[in-house]
């Protein structure tokens, strides 16, 4: 007894505690993020394909789940059979018992396409614009030699779409606007030069589009055979066929190769199939562009205000009212900034924008919609008290006497704050950053307010002038979570996409803070023996 | 603080003639306001010169009329106890009080002929004529290029063949060319404490100020950085006027020429620093210099 007396003296019991709660703390973490990337990295590893004979004829798909008997209730096994388009469902739930000895067969294939998922079946032959070429095994191999080729033509196809198709449109778009100034002020001449003008743009469009056609009818040139596990015949174009794996026949480096591949499309394309198939590219885009504007914006802004309010203002009982609202801001739901983000900026200040600079093509807004911009402001407003408080903080800490070492040398208050005190203060401020950037890039209810979208028909920064589109929508890591996992029609199937879009969400938050942890860090040794 | 001695601090008030031993000019004594003050002072060219200074921070009055004048190029130091008001003195001489609330002051403290509380005075322009040296080192967050060059930097002045020459001139001025002079572009705040305080008198030295301030400038070093540190004040002598705060009677002996004593906020005495250390005037100079309170 008097030992544990003793121990508690000491300290021994509390530190062991704290030590306890600590390890709890980074079990917790480290659960999230294990489970996350457990749930989410697998996905894209082929499964073998299971041909069964259940009660209702042969299924073949991936074993996806598996329900233990309750009650009444039998034991069942849940089979991704795909084929959405002949059987109206990708999942389907199936009593254990009676299902015999499972069997892999070889020539299992598992086809993704364009459209309604992947198919699961097999090969019977390939054709070329009608006429049978090969079946059975050279069927197969000659369908894999023609998938790289329609792959590349449904690129090239998707390419000119956007880029050139779409700087035409642009013009088009411009010229139309043009006209209809034009045509109130009764100009005939002007009016002449524009048709001509845009007769040229629409003879240009009518080419592209012709060699498009072609283009799509070499893809579609090459169809396969193909037939299900209960029989059934399906005809489809090579040139909708993304990929081919016969997961049964694989070994080890060819199912790797399958998964580096759908990994990098996962990464680096954009979505099909509302979202549930693809990639996310231009969700993770959009994030890290929203968090750098964010950032951009905040930083000023916080630094400005704690500037004023720490050495300016004559501290009294409204500076400390006016700090103490600041503080409270952080605590404002951050539905409520996406609100006042909807009212005031969008339809207050870009309304006005839209009026004052855009008059030609309204009704249509131009800022007076949902934008990068307005998003990224309204979240530099949620995040600005994280960074006063910080810098607040920040320039408090910085000594006295650098201070009386500046205006000893007839530095005005001014030149003080730029010279010495910012810069010694800076590994704070990028502190506030960080925590501002650590809350910003989770938010979501504010964005679907001010200009988050399930699907941007274009980036905010790319090739056509100015490159920066501040004014467009654009799409979010956190909000197509939401999306795919709860507002897809298939969400069943998007599930695993969920786990992984949430993965790469917690990766870019990471990325992003390294790299002001690393700024913060090369600022720090350039500043000597700081010590905040 | 415990003193000694009873007697009333103000009795003898005028200090008799100098012996004649210390080589003084009696002379000058006739024309001497101030009785307290040393003849050989008032004889040199004055440099910074106060009169019945007294300084209340709100309330509490720190300063009780102050009268006292440094030569130019010499060395003054202050002495006494903490809390005296040496450093407060020291501050008035470039108005770094000013940077403290609720600070008042009475009489007239000059620089050269400048009236340093005069209202049409800019403190700005004021602070360049006197450089200031602290208790602690206080470099820049910035290259020791860049510390040295902060004073013409916010003079305004861009050219880069001028503060190079600035900075060489100020680092062989404090004795640290030779040592930092192939590392400029480093942070200052990487070198030793003793080269940092060097580098902060290279700093004061750059902008040419009449008078430098030093508040403690060694109570942070070691032995051998103080001994440099000294060395250098008497080089700088020449030209330069220094007024030195310090807490080491040992260094007031060794490198100033005259003394004044602080006690409670008071001037007790001032003069010749050899007197001062061999035959005090007072009997409370003698106590605490010889250690009996302090």
């Amino acid at each position: 007894m008097s030992r544990l007396a003793e121990r508690f003296r000491q300290g021994g019991v509390f530190v062991w505690f704290s030590g306890t709660l600590l390890a709890f703390c980074l079990a917790m973490i480290l659960s999230l993020v294990g489970f996350i990337v457990a749930k989410g990295m697998g996905y894209f590893w082929p499964r073998p394909l299971v041909l069964v004979h259940g009660p209702e004829g042969p299924l073949l798909g991936e074993i996806t789940g598996h329900e233990p008997a309750r009650g009444e209730e039998t034991e069942k096994t849940q089979f991704h059979v795909g084929n959405r388009d002949i059987y109206g469902q990708d999942f389907r739930w199936v009593p254990s018992a009676g299902l015999g000895t499972p069997e892999f067969p070889k020539d299992a294939l598992l086809i993704e396409r364009l459209e309604y998922g992947p198919f699961m079946g097999r090969i019977i032959s390939l054709s070329h614009e009608g006429i049978q070429v090969a079946t059975g095994p050279a069927a197969m191999s000659g369908a894999l030699d023609h998938l790289a080729e329609t792959n590349r033509i449904r690129r090239h196809i998707q390419s000119v779409e956007k880029g050139q198709v779409g700087d035409l449109n642009r013009r088009i778009e411009r010229l139309r606007l043009a006209r209809r100034k034009l045509e109130t002020g009764n100009d005939a001449v002007g009016l002449q030069a524009l048709d001509a003008k845009a007769a040229e743009l629409q003879s240009s469009y009518d080419q592209f589009q012709t060699s498009l056609e072609q283009s799509r009818a070499e893809a579609k040139a090459w169809t396969l055979n193909l037939q299900t596990a209960d029989g059934q015949i399906k005809e489809l174009p090579l040139g909708s066929v993304v990929r081919i794996v016969p997961a049964n026949a694989m070994g080890f480096p060819g199912k790797l190769g399958v998964y580096l591949s759908r990994l990098w499309e996962f990464v680096a394309d954009d979505p099909r199939e509302s979202n549930t198939e693809g990639g996310i590219f231009p969700a993770i885009f959009g994030t890290v562009m929203m968090v750098l504007v964010m950032s951009v914006l905040v930083v000023p802004l916080g630094v400005i205000t704690a500037l004023y309010l720490r050495e300016y203002a004559r501290q009294g009982w409204l500076v400390r009212a006016v700090r103490v609202a600041v503080n409270n801001l952080a605590g404002v739901p951050s539905i409520v900034f996406g609100v006042f983000g909807l009212g005031f900026f969008v339809y207050g200040v870009g309304g006005g924008i839209d009026k004052l600079f855009f008059a030609d093509s309204l009704p249509t807004p131009t800022y007076g919609t949902g934008g990068i911009l307005w998003a990224s402001l309204t979240l530099a407003l949620l995040t600005v008290p994280v960074v006063v408080v910080a810098t607040e903080e920040a320039l408090g800490a910085v000594a006295r006497s650098q201070r009386e070492a500046s205006l000893a040398m007839g530095a005005t208050k001014w030149q003080t704050l730029w010279n010495v005190v910012l810069p010694s203060a800076t590994p704070g401020i990028l502190t506030g950053l960080i925590l501002a950037i650590a809350r910003g890039a989770g938010e979501v209810a504010p964005l679907m307010l001010t200009g988050v979208v399930k699907l941007a028909p274009s980036m905010p920064m790319d090739g056509t002038f100015p490159f920066l589109h501040l004014d467009r929508k654009f799409m979010h890591l956190g909000f197509h979570i939401y999306d795919v996992g709860f507002q897809s029609p298939n969400s069943e199937a998007a599930k695993p996409m969920v786990f992984m879009t949430a993965f790469l969400l917690l990766l870019v938050v990471v990325v992003l803070n390294l790299f002001a942890l690393n700024l913060r860090r090369k600022l720090r040794s350039r500043l000597g023996g700081s010590t905040f | 603080m415990e003193i000694d001695d009873p007697r009333p601090i103000q009795e003898p008030a005028h200090l008799a003639v100098p012996p004649p031993e210390s080589g003084l000019r009696p002379a000058s004594l006739e024309q001497s306001d101030l009785p307290l003050t040393d003849p050989s002072v008032l004889s040199a060219p004055t440099m910074v010169r106060v009169e019945r200074l007294n300084l209340f921070y709100g309330e509490k009055q720190a300063l009780f009329d102050i009268d006292l004048k440094v030569a130019r190029n010499s060395v003054m130091s202050f002495i006494g106890p903490s809390g005296c008001g040496k450093s407060t003195l020291l501050r008035c001489f470039n108005r770094m009080n000013d940077l403290i609330d609720n600070v008042r002051i009475q009489g007239r403290a000059l620089l050269g002929n400048t009236d340093l509380y005069a209202p049409e005075t800019d403190v700005i322009a004021l602070r360049k004529r006197a450089g200031m040296v602290f208790q602690k080192s206080n470099p820049f967050p910035k290259s020791i290029f860049e510390t040295v060059a902060y004073g013409l930097r916010i003079q305004g002045e861009g050219n880069r063949a001028v503060l190079e020459e600035a900075v060489e001139r100020s680092l062989m001025g404090a004795g640290l060319w030779e040592e930092v002079k192939d590392r400029l572009k480093d942070s200052a705040q990487g070198l030793s404490g003793g080269q940092q305080q060097r580098l902060c008198i290279a700093r004061a030295l750059a902008v040419r100020p009449e008078v430098i301030l030093m508040d403690e400038p060694c109570s942070a070093l070691d032995p051998i950085a103080t001994a440099r540190v000294e060395e250098l004040i008497l080089e700088l002598k020449r030209d330069f006027t220094i007024v030195i705060v310090t807490h080491n009677m040992q260094q007031a002996a060794r490198v100033s020429d005259h003394t004044a004593f602080f006690w409670m906020g008071k001037l007790i005495e001032t003069g010749l620093t050899e007197k001062m250390f061999t035959n005090p005037g007072q009997r409370m100079t003698e106590d605490y210099i010889t250690g009996r309170f302090g």
